[in-house]
């Protein structure tokens, strides 16, 4: 026991004088600049993934199989994994449900559903190549099943909303509980995994009511309610477009059962530019109005903060800044930058105003 | 002598001069929408190129008591330092590939494979030298402080011996950029050695050296062994040839005949399209086959970096007969040569201007540059 105790920290020493050496050697370059060459799916390298497949789903839909690297430490069913894809030459971050089961050393699969002017969504599943190599984070989020499973499930989803629960049935949610499963599509081939819930539901895993929306139109809580009567005394995990959930949550935070609901809310934040906004600089703890017009740099001096410059006519990069959360402006081109939380789109602060409110981290 | 007693936008009105502004827009507006995937693919194959010349060069260079071993390995590894210095280091530095909004390229991520850290020549460099482009007395690029290049610099007998200062400074420009950089000579002859500011930049300039000659001058001999003493001296022809080149192609940019100096006044409320004309005035480019422009950085293009600094490299080329026919329409000097034609020219330039020379406009100090306010 001892001699474990002591060998381990002179294992990680060695390991740490070694890195330093390798380092050292390499410099100003990391060893792992030489070694992503070789293999950008090795332990230890910045988490990537592999494309091995894509499979068509529906006609805007389709499933993504990805072999992780090394360093993947797994997901729960129900959980999301940040997918950082380049499109156009330009690194983009998304978030998407893993839908396959957990195992170990086993590819994960997304599903993913081409949005109108999407350009990740559209990328994904209609140009994207098997053996490209996309970036990833360890996966996240609660939309989970508790353990022990509740006896009474009810699953509410709507469009690519599925995701998240296929993962669930997939990994057997059913056979520990009476699930039910109330799922919206504009029609029956546009159900994302049509062929796989059907099946389930005819071998008797769970009860399956599909609402076509091109014909029946959008499901209301009214609505909800006659099909699955006893659908407040059953634990409820919804996911699906901002409409459905905020219906859902109204419904049942009206019965006082909002403790019983959970929601997953696909693109939390949808950032419609506009001309000027709130800045919040978020290590110094300001916030400060900004005008449309006004380079973020000078209105933020204006506020008396002291921020890094230069050329202060774009093309030095003296004060590029992390934009972690909002829009911002080109002044030069009108282009609009957006992030969404989580993110840190490096913006240039002398060029870019605010296109509605934003989040820099300075 | 040159002649500088000509306006050489003499021609032109105010008007034109906006009207040029926005037709260099127009072009870098172009380049900006249309930057996607196959430039994306260009600088990472750059970079994996370099990455994997460099480590093989290196190898290479285990044996290098095998004299073959030894003069493929040094031609390799300088040409590994030129490339990672040029295209790369110089280029990533500018922000040229920031919009890719990778990490692992980006200007407030990268450092390069030079003794001056990268933070503090993107300010000498980015922000004043590309700013303030031949403006004498604020741009320092211009003789790098140790020179006289240009005939409205005032003569000091220091000067005689610029010939030999430049060739030295050749020889070991990285430590020139990095003393350049820190305002050396200026700090020290102020007495601001004891400034907290200039001394933390001193202390990371002196780790920048430390991480270098120890990688250069000690590891890398060591890994080979038995080739010890034949693998630095490999090492050192290899950081000696990158440094005469990019130096060489350096003094390309702004010092051959033809390019033009400007006064502090005259860019005091200096419109967007007067500081395109000091770019255009104000650079020279070097003519060539595509592997003279990849290796030098593309700065064979310094007039259209000038114009568009942080446009992607590999565009500069492709915008460079339009920026050309621009000159030519507004009835301006596009100064171009040879790589040894511009060399010579420059070198001849410093040699002249080691003596004094009479001065175009005796009476005021600084002031026959072009005024860019035509009219």
């Amino acid at each position: 026991m001892t001699s474990t105790v002591t060998r381990l920290p002179r294992t990680a020493a060695l390991r740490d004088r070694l890195l330093r050496l390798a380092g050292a050697v390499t410099t100003p370059l990391l060893p792992e600049d030489y070694l992503d060459l070789i293999d950008p799916l090795r332990s230890g390298a910045a988490l990537r993934g592999r494309i091995l497949a894509v499979t068509p789903q529906t006609r805007d839909a389709a499933t993504l199989t990805l072999r992780p690297g090394r360093g993947w430490r797994g997901h729960t069913p129900g959980q999301y994994v940040r997918l950082g894809v380049d499109v156009d030459g330009v690194r983009q971050w998304r978030a998407y449900s893993v839908t396959s089961v957990p195992g170990r050393d086993q590819p994960i699969t997304v599903t993913v559903k081409a949005i109108p002017d999407g350009v990740v969504s559209t990328h994904l599943v209609r140009r994207i190549r098997p053996g490209t190599v996309v970036q990833l984070d360890q996966a996240q989020g609660d939309f989970v099943l508790p353990r022990p499973v509740p006896r009474r499930i009810l699953f509410v989803t709507a469009g690519s909303g599925i995701t998240p629960v296929m993962a669930m049935l997939r990994a057997g949610a059913h056979r520990d509980a009476d699930v039910v499963l109330v799922h919206s599509a504009p029609t029956a081939a546009d159900v994302i995994f049509g062929a796989e819930l059907r099946d389930l539901a005819a071998q008797g895993a769970f009860r399956l009511v599909e609402r076509h929306t091109d014909a029946a139109g959008p499901l209301t809580a009214d609505q909800l309610a006659a099909l699955v009567p006893d659908h407040l005394d059953r634990r409820t995990w919804a996911c699906g477009p901002l409409g459905l959930l905020d219906a859902v949550e109204a419904h049942w935070a009206a019965h006082d059962r909002a403790d019983r609901l959970h929601t997953e809310r696909f693109r939390p934040t949808v950032v419609a530019p506009g001309e000027g906004g709130e800045v919040t600089l978020t290590r110094t703890a300001v916030t400060l109005p900004a005008d449309g017009a006004t380079p973020i740099l000078d209105a933020s001096e204006a506020a008396g903060v002291l921020m890094p410059s230069g050329c202060r006519m774009g093309i030095c990069y003296g004060c590029v800044l992390p934009l972690r959360q909002g829009a911002v402006r080109d002044l030069r081109t009108g282009a609009v930058t957006t992030a969404a939380p989580g993110d840190g789109v490096l913006i240039q602060t002398c060029v870019s105003a605010a296109a509605g409110a934003c989040d820099i981290e300075h | 002598m040159q002649n500088k007693s000509h306006n050489p936008i003499a021609h032109l009105t105010p008007a034109d001069i906006e009207q040029l502004g926005k037709e260099l827009d127009a072009i870098r507006d172009r380049v900006v929408a249309s930057r996607g995937e196959r430039d994306a693919a260009y600088i990472r194959r750059v970079i994996a190129t370099q990455r994997k010349l460099e480590l093989g060069s290196r190898a290479v260079l285990l044996f290098s008591l095998f004299p073959p071993a030894w003069v493929v390995g040094t031609a390799g590894l300088a040409a590994a330092k030129i490339l990672e210095n040029m295209e790369i280091g110089h280029n990533v530095l500018h922000g040229q590939w920031d919009w890719m909004r990778d990490p692992k390229i980006h200007s407030t991520t990268w450092e390069w494979d030079s003794v001056s850290p990268a933070d503090q020549w993107k300010h000498s460099h980015n922000e004043l030298h590309h700013t303030y482009t031949n403006v004498i007395g604020k741009d320092n690029d211009l003789g790098y402080g140790i020179m006289r290049v240009d005939e409205d610099q005032r003569w000091h007998p220091m000067h005689l011996g610029q010939p030999l200062w430049n060739f030295v400074n050749a020889c070991f420009f990285e430590y020139g950029i990095a003393a350049y950089d820190l305002e050396l000579g200026r700090n020290l002859k102020k007495g601001r050695h004891r400034d907290p500011g200039f001394r933390a930049r001193a202390r990371a300039v002196g780790r920048k050296i430390r991480r270098q000659v120890l990688k250069d001058y000690v590891l890398h001999p060591l890994l080979s062994g038995p080739s010890f003493l034949s693998t630095l001296a490999a090492t050192f022809t290899a950081n000696l040839i990158r440094n005469l080149w990019t130096h060489s192609v350096i003094m390309c940019g702004h010092f051959p005949s033809g390019v033009e100096t400007f006064a502090k006044t005259s860019i005091e409320g200096e419109t967007r399209g007067e500081w395109y004309l000091r770019q255009m005035l104000g650079s020279a480019n070097i003519s060539g086959s595509r592997l003279l422009h990849v290796m030098t950085g593309n700065l064979s293009f310094q007039i259209e970096h000038h114009l568009f600094p942080d446009l992607p490299s590999n565009r500069y080329q492709e915008i460079a007969p339009e920026v050309r026919a621009l000159f030519a329409r507004y009835g301006l000097t596009y100064t171009t040569g040879s790589l040894p034609k511009q060399v010579a020219s420059a070198w001849w330039k410093i040699i002249r201007l080691s003596l004094p020379n009479r001065r175009a406009t005796p009476a005021v100090e600084q002031s026959p540059a072009p005024a860019l306010t035509a009219g």
